[in-house]
């Protein structure tokens, strides 16, 4: 087995609160409440560590980082320790002063999500009225400081027709990159999978239409495209290998190996309350878990893929089997490959309301911002 | 809209032997202490050049051109001019496409 290497990059999740109430959000169910949140002075020492560890790149998200207030000191404590810093944000509520601010701080870059580029549905699938518009003028104002501009879009069956125009609205604004995401199953997502897997014929046409795009636009702004793995023949390297490139470090302080782990049951994450960032990456029970190979079962362990794939996605081998050691059932290897059929079928009926994501002591409700039959 | 500021633009920079790239304001070429590696980092990229390619990046300061940098590199590895012309140009349009270098 060869040695562990250092994580390449952190994904900083500030807090869970934002704004939008996204039908696919990447935040768990059991959403953590303001007074959990790690405090400055604890964020400041993780990225330290982080650095020390060999992190090169650190993402600011959350929920929405910007409802931080110490969002600036933060990203000027990365840029003093070298972290290569990102802001992941839905913009709204983005000033021209504040953007300044961090820029000045020593932000490199922003990531700002479109919900779609039709104004209605992108307010209606972000559950905020307003957001769209406020996204564009954020779009501007990342433009005028100078900062690079990648424009990130979570697509599945009640947007992906509109491919062709998104990639339109993001050349239109300027972005220097675009990112072009299918929805990931997991928490929220699971949940609304219905209203969200698309058809196999929409999914074909949306992949005609990014290669196509990526022609027409070589050197003028670079597409990144995630394509859906419940319409795959072989699982995603999920990020490139459990434990392998990339940690994650929750609104409360626990450190994961992605930004779903917290799903698995039967894992006891640390907490960067209790240990340092170096000792959990190397050492840490939860993260030697799914590391490497030898935890693989067959197919996978004597799959020559097993260091491509690295077995897939734990969360989503965990999310459809309940048991997080199966091959991923997104492979067609996979003896439950046959469990991706049932939701591939429900993509062809029509879809359900969106349960939005929310804080909640109980069960979710579904909550309609306007119809949804638009 | 583009603004001038920025790095979008919506036409294609291509590399010729007259260009004098410089790396993008938000491209960071450095050594990195932890893996003793050059590395090169930009927005959702972190690039691991190999040696020959290093020996490329470091010509790179914004004040030479393309044909300097390869008369370099030629008299370096006293190899063909053309050969190492193709490998360079080739290297940094690609860099340039993803937004790393600049003309």
């Amino acid at each position: 087995m060869t040695a562990v290497e250092p994580p390449l990059a952190l994904l900083a999740e500030l807090t869970h609160r934002c704004p939008l109430r996204c039908p696919y959000c990447s935040n768990p169910l059991e959403l953590s409440r303001a007074s959990a949140e790690l405090d400055t002075a604890t964020w400041k020492r993780v990225l330290g560590e982080a650095a020390g560890l060999g992190v090169l790149q650190v993402h600011f998200s959350g929920g929405e980082p910007l409802v931080r207030r110490d969002l600036v000191e933060l990203v000027r404590h990365s840029a003093e320790v070298g972290l290569y810093g990102n802001l992941i944000t839905s913009g709204i509520r983005l000033e021209a002063d504040r953007l300044a601010e961090l820029a000045e701080a020593g932000l490199e870059h922003v990531q700002l999500s479109f919900q779609d580029s039709d104004t209605a549905s992108g307010d209606r699938i972000a559950g905020l009225a307003g957001a769209q518009a406020a996204k564009r003028r954020v779009a501007d104002l990342v433009r005028e400081t100078g900062l690079p501009l990648t424009v990130n879009a979570v697509v599945h069956r009640q947007n992906l027709d509109r491919l062709g125009e998104i990639i339109e609205l993001a050349v239109a604004l300027g972005a220097d990159r675009l990112e072009v995401a299918h929805v990931q199953y997991y928490g929220w997502a699971l949940r609304n999978r219905a209203a969200l897997l698309p058809s196999r014929d929409q999914l074909h046409a949306a992949t005609a239409i990014v290669e196509a795009a990526r022609a027409r636009l070589a050197g003028v702004m670079v597409i990144d495209y995630v394509p859906p793995d419940y319409y795959a023949h072989r699982p995603k390297a999920c990020m490139g290998g459990w434990g392998r490139r990339f940690l994650n470090v929750t609104p409360a302080g626990k450190v994961l190996p992605c930004h779903a782990a917290e799903t698995l049951t039967g894992l006891d994450f640390p907490s960067v309350a209790e240990a340092g960032l170096s000792e959990i990456w190397y050492r840490s029970p939860a993260f030697e878990r799914f590391r490497g190979t030898a935890w693989m079962p067959e197919p996978c362990r004597s799959c020559e893929r097993r260091e491509i794939d690295w077995g897939g996605c734990r969360c989503q081998a965990f999310a459809l089997t309940g048991d997080a050691a199966r091959t991923d059932p997104a492979c067609a290897l996979s003896p439950d490959h046959e469990l991706l059929a049932g939701a591939r079928g429900d993509a062809e009926a029509a879809p359900p309301s969106f349960v939005y994501r929310q804080h909640s002591a109980m069960h979710p409700r579904s909550a309609e911002l306007v119809s949804s039959s638009a | 809209m583009t603004g001038s500021s920025g790095s979008g633009g919506n036409t294609r920079s291509l590399i010729e032997g007259a260009s004098v790239p410089r790396f993008a304001p938000h491209a960071k070429f450095r050594f990195d202490e932890v893996r003793q590696a050059w590395i090169v980092l930009a927005p959702e990229r972190l690039l691991l050049p190999d040696e020959q390619a290093v020996e490329i990046l470091r010509l790179i300061d914004g004040e030479r051109d393309v044909d300097t940098v390869i008369d370099e590199l030629a008299r370096r590895y006293e190899a063909p001019r053309e050969v190492i012309a193709g490998d360079v140009v080739a290297m940094l349009q690609d860099l340039v496409d993803k937004k790393v270098l600049r003309r």
